[in-house]
C-alpha cells in the first residue's frame, strides 16, 4: 500500500479508548455485568490494534447512534 | 442568571441520563417558549426524564422477536427482482431481498461487489482529475489497449497492436507496455517496438523450436498482464453528487483502493462488509450492516424502525467477529442443545450432546417451550421479586 491510513480516522470507525482500571471497574459496576458479558472486541481488530488495545481492556465506543446522536457501547478485548 | 444559562445548567444536569437527541430538541423547543421561569423548566425536565424512563424498553422484553416481524413482515413486500440501477445506467446492483439474505448470512463476498470512492479536495472538484484518479484504480490489462493480440507462426512470434485511442483514454504510453511484456517471464524471446503507419507494435520473437501450445499461452499471459490498477477493480465511472464527482466502482478492494493518491480515505466505502470488517474493524462492520439494511428496506419504499435494524446488527457483531444469522453463527453458537435441535439437524445435536454429555440450563425460550414451562420473557423472567430493605429507610 502506498500510504499508511489510521483506520479510526474512518467516517464508519467511531472513536475508541481504552479505559483505565478505575473507570473499567466502574463501568462493570454500574451495568453489573461481568466483562465477558459484555460485547467483544478481538485483539486483532484493525480498531483495537490502533488504539493499543490488549486482552482484558475494556474499550469505550462513543458511537454517532441513529437515534441517540451519541452512545457510549463498551466491548471486552479478547484475544483472537 | 440569563435564561439561556438556566436552560444549560439544567441540560448539563441530565446529560448521561438523557440522549443527546433529545437534548437538544429540548434546547431548541424550551428556547422558544417566551417568559420561561425556572419553575416551569424544572417541571418540564421532570416530566421529560420521566416520560424518557416510560419509553424505554422493560427488561424481559421480547426484543428479538419484535425485531424479527418488524423486518420479516415488510420484506414479504420486498420484490423478489434481483437487479436495480444504482442512479445510472452502466451499474447493476443486488437489492432488495436478494440483498438483505446476503447482509443477514454474512457473505465473504457480495454478488455485486460496488465501492463508492470519494475524493480528496485536490481531486474532487475536476472531472478531469476525478478520471485520473479512475484510471489509477481501475486495472487495466494489455488486452484493454490492444488493437490485436496475434499469434505468428511463420515467424515463432506474437505481435500486439495497440490502439493509440485506447492508450490515450487509459493514460498508458506504448513504453509502460513494452516494459510490462519485458517483465512477464515468457522465456528466451526477443522484445521489439516498431511503428507501422500510426500504430505501435510490440513484437515477442520466440528463440528456440515452435510449440503452438506454448505460443498460445504466452498470448493468453500477454493479454492478462496487468498495466495498472487496483486488484478486483473491473470498472470505475465517475458521477456527479452535488458539487463534487465520485467514483464508482465495479468490484471491490477497499484495502487496495484507501492506498491510491488522490482519494479520501475516510470516506471511501464499500458494500462488501466482510471486508469492512478486515480493514476497519467490528464497529464499523456494524455500522456498515445497519446502513446496507437500512438502505435496502428504504429502496423498496419500507419504513422499518433502524432499532430493530441496529439489534440485528448488534447480535451479529457481538463476538467481535460478523456472524450470520443461521447455521454457522448466531443460531448455529446457541449454548442450549434443545435450542439447536429445535433449529436444524436436530437428530445429529442430540446424539452429540449426548456423546459429550452437555447439560441443558434451560435458560433460554425454546428450551422451555420444548419441556413445557413457562418461558423468560416478561413476567416470566421474574421467578420471585422482593423488596430487600424495609420501606421506613426510606428510597433504595
Amino acid at each position: 500500500m502506498a500510504r499508511k491510513f489510521n483506520v479510526l480516522e474512518h467516517e464508519l470507525v467511531p472513536a475508541h479508548r481504552v479505559l483505565s482500571i478505575k473507570e473499567a471497574l466502574r463501568v462493570l459496576r454500574t451495568l453489573r455485568a461481568k466483562p465477558e458479558k459484555l460485547p467483544w472486541l478481538r485483539e486483532n481488530d484493525p480498531a483495537a490494534r490502533a488504539i493499543k488495545a490488549k486482552p482484558g481492556d475494556i474499550v469505550m465506543i462513543e458511537r454517532k447512534s441513529h437515534t441517540a446522536k451519541k452512545a457510549i457501547a463498551y466491548r471486552y478485548v479478547v484475544t483472537g | 442568571m440569563s435564561v439561556e444559562n438556566m436552560i444549560n445548567k439544567r441540560i448539563e444536569k441530565i446529560r448521561g441520563i438523557i440522549p443527546e437527541s433529545i437534548l437538544e430538541e429540548l434546547r431548541e423547543k424550551v428556547g422558544k417558549i417566551p417568559n420561561l421561569t425556572p419553575e416551569e423548566l424544572d417541571k418540564i425536565i421532570e416530566l421529560l426524564v420521566k416520560e424518557y424512563h416510560n419509553a424505554l424498553v422493560e427488561p424481559g422484553e421480547a426484543v428479538g422477536t419484535v425485531a424479527a416481524q418488524s423486518i420479516g413482515e415488510p420484506s414479504t413486500q420486498m420484490t423478489l427482482r434481483t437487479f436495480h440501477y444504482a442512479g445510472v445506467r452502466e451499474f447493476n446492483v443486488t437489492l432488495g431481498l436478494p440483498r438483505l439474505i446476503e447482509i443477514v448470512d454474512a457473505r465473504k463476498t457480495p454478488s455485486t461487489p460496488i465501492m463508492t470512492v470519494y475524493l480528496d479536495e485536490e481531486h474532487k472538484y475536476d472531472e478531469e482529475k476525478a478520471k485520473e484518479v479512475a484510471r489509477r484504480i481501475e486495472v487495466t490489462r494489455i488486452e484493454n489497449v490492444a488493437r490485436s493480440i496475434e499469434a505468428d507462426l511463420f515467424e515463432n512470434a506474437i505481435r500486439i497492436e495497440l490502439d493509440p485511442v485506447m492508450l490515450k483514454d487509459k493514460g498508458v504510453t506504448v513504453d509502460q507496455v513494452k516494459r510490462i511484456v519485458e517483465k512477464l517471464k515468457l522465456g528466451a524471446a526477443e522484445i521489439e517496438l516498431v511503428q507501422e503507419n500510426d500504430t505501435s507494435v510490440i513484437i515477442v520473437r520466440f528463440s528456440g523450436e515452435l510449440e503452438i501450445a506454448k505460443l498460445n499461452k504466452a498470448r493468453e499471459k500477454i493479454m492478462n498482464a496487468k498495466i495498472k490498477g487496483v486488484k478486483g477493480i473491473k470498472r470505475v465511472i465517475v458521477q456527479k453528487r452535488e458539487k463534487e464527482y465520485v467514483l464508482l466502482t465495479d468490484g471491490s478492494n477497499l484495502a487496495g483502493v484507501l492506498g491510491i493518491k488522490g482519494v479520501d480515505p475516510t470516506r471511501t466505502t464499500t458494500n462488501s462488509i466482510y471486508e469492512i470488517e478486515t480493514v476497519l474493524g467490528i464497529e464499523a462492520a456494524r455500522e456498515a450492516i445497519i446502513r446496507e439494511i437500512n438502505g435496502v428496506l428504504q429502496e423498496q419504499g419500507l419504513d422499518v424502525d433502524v432499532r430493530h435494524i441496529m439489534l440485528v446488527a448488534d447480535i451479529m457483531t457481538g463476538t467481535g467477529k460478523v456472524r450470520q444469522v443461521g447455521r454457522h453463527g448466531v443460531t448455529g453458537e446457541k449454548e442450549s442443545v434443545l435450542a439447536r435441535a429445535a433449529f436444524e439437524v436436530t437428530v445429529r445435536h442430540l446424539y452429540d450432546a449426548a456423546a459429550r454429555g452437555e447439560l441443558d440450563e434451560l435458560k433460554g425460550i425454546t428450551e422451555n417451550v420444548i419441556v413445557g414451562q413457562v418461558i423468560p420473557v416478561g413476567t416470566g423472567m421474574v421467578a420471585l421479586q422482593m423488596k430487600l430493605r424495609p420501606e421506613s429507610k426510606g428510597e433504595n
